[in-house]
């Protein structure tokens, strides 16, 4: 599914700072796997470099979605060829209605894919089904995008656009900062519907607790730009009892 | 720099060429008198000039100078039409003169509609009492000569005096058939105690063209005022919407407006009665060698009034919006509640917005808050439509969109601003 070789980047306007540092991952269809690292190691910057923000160079390596390189793409192309990106901190779009941005995203990327765009009548069914899931009323809907939103229910309107755009790639940044125990569940349970055998998901996160909810199949560490260790969900558990100080010593020596 | 009374005799003096020549349009006794009055107060002031402070961002020469730019003459359906699926009255102008012809039938219970070409004749009382009088008024403390240009040269104008509450909007709807028209239009606007009104304005006026707007509210009236300025690129034109309100009355006017070689759009309002509410917003699309002036001056002379100005502009390719906003409280008027907002979304280099807000408040127990911000389309917003599978011209569309979309949230009519807004989507997506 997802495949990354060798990936190096710096930032664009210093080209001094140089963040990932030849990461490599291979993430097969149906995989959940999870990055967890130490604050500055990379996590974020490696989501935004694949969902194509600017700001960053790519010096060398390569990052491929089913044999596609991502990183010829544009934004949009990546999100209709199947990526999807739940932003750490979702933006906030005033004047613009949640529902017509959805609408609007959800065709953009049919239109690119050339399928027919939804009715708005599908549209609508589709998304109160989706949107009852995870207990988003109508209020929500018709509010402009994440304004005024909670962080709650900004992260759980982020897994309705995932769901509403059924990605085959599902990036997670983060996902649950600033989530209390019952929204962590809730979000925890929109993601978990949409595992299947086709798509598959990358959950960057500082901490244990989420892949309690999100069960992973690898758990990858990462510190200073580079994958430093690969295992098996017990990883985390070792992460949360010991921190990240014995794991990077080790990746040293 | 040049002595004072030099420039003013020189504003004089070009006031003198100007009319050489003319003389005032023949009218009953009340036409006449209103007519030499202004004529009077114009002279005496003479024209405007950039030195001006009041004219300091936009040049007003192309609204003073002996001959009129031409101006082409768009195609009918070159634009969307706007309010066509609105039921409403219909008063057509051509090249500013009233076509009875093309309009409807002037009938709508509780509305007492009049073209000023035959009230100036008769002896029509309250046309008579606000004729000139509210541009009279507006001349302090700032000058306006060219409201008074219109007040004494005018011929064509609608008078509607509504004693009840409008069941339809009345609509002006300006055509132009002449690419070299001038047009002077004066239309009085008079609501008795509790009565209600909304009135459109929409179209071409002309090559060049000089409105004046008198309205005058009863208490506890409810004025909605909605009009569009289209994409007639070489117009020059200047409006004057002068409003006084009496206790509770309410006053809400949006102009959209898109390109144009020289728009200024004038509003003073007098909120004289307590508990009244005074909304004037605007939204903007600039593209190219265009000019617009938004110049607002709220006047708070009563307790406990409401106003909101909010200014929307989008500029590139050279455009320049400017916004001089002007919140005076009396002291008198305790608890106001003023609110100005200027905002502009510059989409490239070269566009350029200047602002000008201003308040000034004599009373002591007031809430009243301005700002005015320049700013161009927000990259991580961008970015966020875009990682949602937007492709880069639409995310920027629907936030430019979104951008000028507060300033429509000010209509009071759903069906109106959604109108409006599907007709500012269709300049926008012809740009480019």
């Amino acid at each position: 599914m997802l495949e990354i070789n060798n990936l190096h980047c710096e930032l664009e306007e210093d080209t001094d700072v140089k963040i990932l540092k030849g990461l490599s991952l291979t993430i097969n269809p149906g995989e959940v796997h999870a990055i967890m690292g130490p604050n500055g190691s990379g996590k974020s910057t490696l989501s935004y470099v694949l969902s194509g923000r600017d700001g960053y160079e790519v010096t060398e390596g390569s990052a491929t979605l089913e044999g596609a390189d991502l990183l010829e793409m544009e934004p949009e192309e990546r999100a209709a060829a199947g990526l999807f990106l739940a932003f750490q901190y979702p933006v906030e779009i005033p004047g613009v209605g949640n529902m017509t941005f959805l609408r609007t995203a959800v065709n953009s990327q049919r239109k690119a894919r050339g399928e027919d765009e939804l009715s708005a009548g599908e549209f609508l069914k589709l998304v109160r089904a989706k949107a009852k899931e995870l207990q988003i009323d109508a209020d929500m809907l018709k509010r402009p995008v994440n304004v005024g939103f909670s962080g709650g229910e900004k992260k759980r309107n982020e897994i309705l656009q995932m769901a509403m755009l059924e990605p085959k790639m599902c990036i997670l940044d983060e996902t649950d900062s600033g989530l209390d125990v019952d929204a962590m569940k809730l979000v925890s349970d929109g993601v978990n519907a949409l595992r299947d055998a086709g798509r598959s998901f990358l959950v960057i996160t500082h901490y244990q607790r989420l892949l309690n909810h999100i069960k992973p199949d690898v758990v990858h560490i990462m510190s200073e730009g580079r994958i430093i260790k690969t295992g098996g969900p017990e990883l985390a558990l070792e992460v949360e009892e010991n921190g990240y100080g014995d794991l990077l010593a080790e990746a040293q020596s | 720099m040049m002595p004072r009374a030099k420039l003013a005799q020189q504003k004089r003096d070009a006031v003198s060429a100007l009319l050489d020549g003319r003389s005032l349009p023949a009218g009953g006794a009340w036409a006449t008198k209103a007519r030499k009055a202004a004529e009077a107060r114009l002279r005496d002031m003479g024209l405007p000039v950039r030195r001006d402070e009041y004219w300091r961002y936009t040049d007003p020469r192309r609204l003073t100078e002996a001959t009129v730019q031409p101006g082409q003459l768009h195609p009918q359906g070159d634009d969307a039409p706007v309010f066509d699926a609105i039921d409403r009255v219909k008063l057509v102008f051509v090249d500013g003169v009233f076509d009875p012809a093309a309009s409807d039938a002037p009938e709508l219970a509780g509305v007492e509609i009049t073209p000023l070409a035959e009230a100036a004749r008769t002896d029509l009382h309250w046309a008579r009492d606000l004729y000139g009088t509210l541009e009279a008024r507006s001349q302090n403390p700032v000058q306006r000569p060219l409201a008074s240009l219109n007040t004494s040269y005018a011929t064509e104008g609608m008078l509607i005096r509504v004693t009840g509450v409008a069941a339809r909007p009345v609509a002006l709807i300006y055509q132009r058939k002449n690419e070299a028209a001038e047009a002077m239009t004066h239309h009085l606007i008079r609501l008795e105690q509790g009565a209600e009104l909304t009135i459109l304005e929409d179209g071409p006026v002309a090559a060049r063209y000089n409105q004046v707007m008198e309205v005058d509210l009863g208490e506890g009236a409810v004025l909605n005022h909605v009009r569009t300025q289209g994409r007639d690129h070489e117009r020059a034109g200047v409006t004057h919407l002068f409003a006084q309100l009496d206790a509770q009355a309410q006053l809400k006017s949006f102009t959209l407006s898109a390109n144009g070689a020289l728009t200024r759009n004038e509003a003073v309002i007098w909120l004289d009665g307590a508990d009244g509410a005074a909304h004037i917003a605007g939204a903007t699309v600039g593209d190219g060698a265009f000019h617009h002036d938004d110049t607002v001056f709220i006047n708070h002379a009563a307790p406990r009034c409401d106003s909101r100005q909010v200014f929307k502009k989008v500029l590139r390719h050279g455009a320049v919006g400017v916004f001089q906003g002007k919140i005076l409280v009396d002291q008198v008027a305790q608890l106001t509640d003023g609110y100005q907002i200027s905002q502009s979304l510059l989409l490239d280099e070269n566009a350029q917005f200047l602002a000008k807000p201003e308040l000034e408040i004599y009373a002591d127990d007031v809430k009243c808050s301005h700002g005015s911000t320049s700013g161009e389309i927000d990259q991580s917003q961008l970015f966020y439509l875009r990682a949602r599978g937007l492709p880069e011209d639409q995310a920027k569309l629907l936030l430019v969109l979104a951008f000028l979309s507060e300033a429509l949230e000010e209509i009071a009519d759903p069906a109106l601003a959604d109108d409006l807004r599907d007709k500012m989507e269709a300049w926008l997506k012809r740009r480019g």
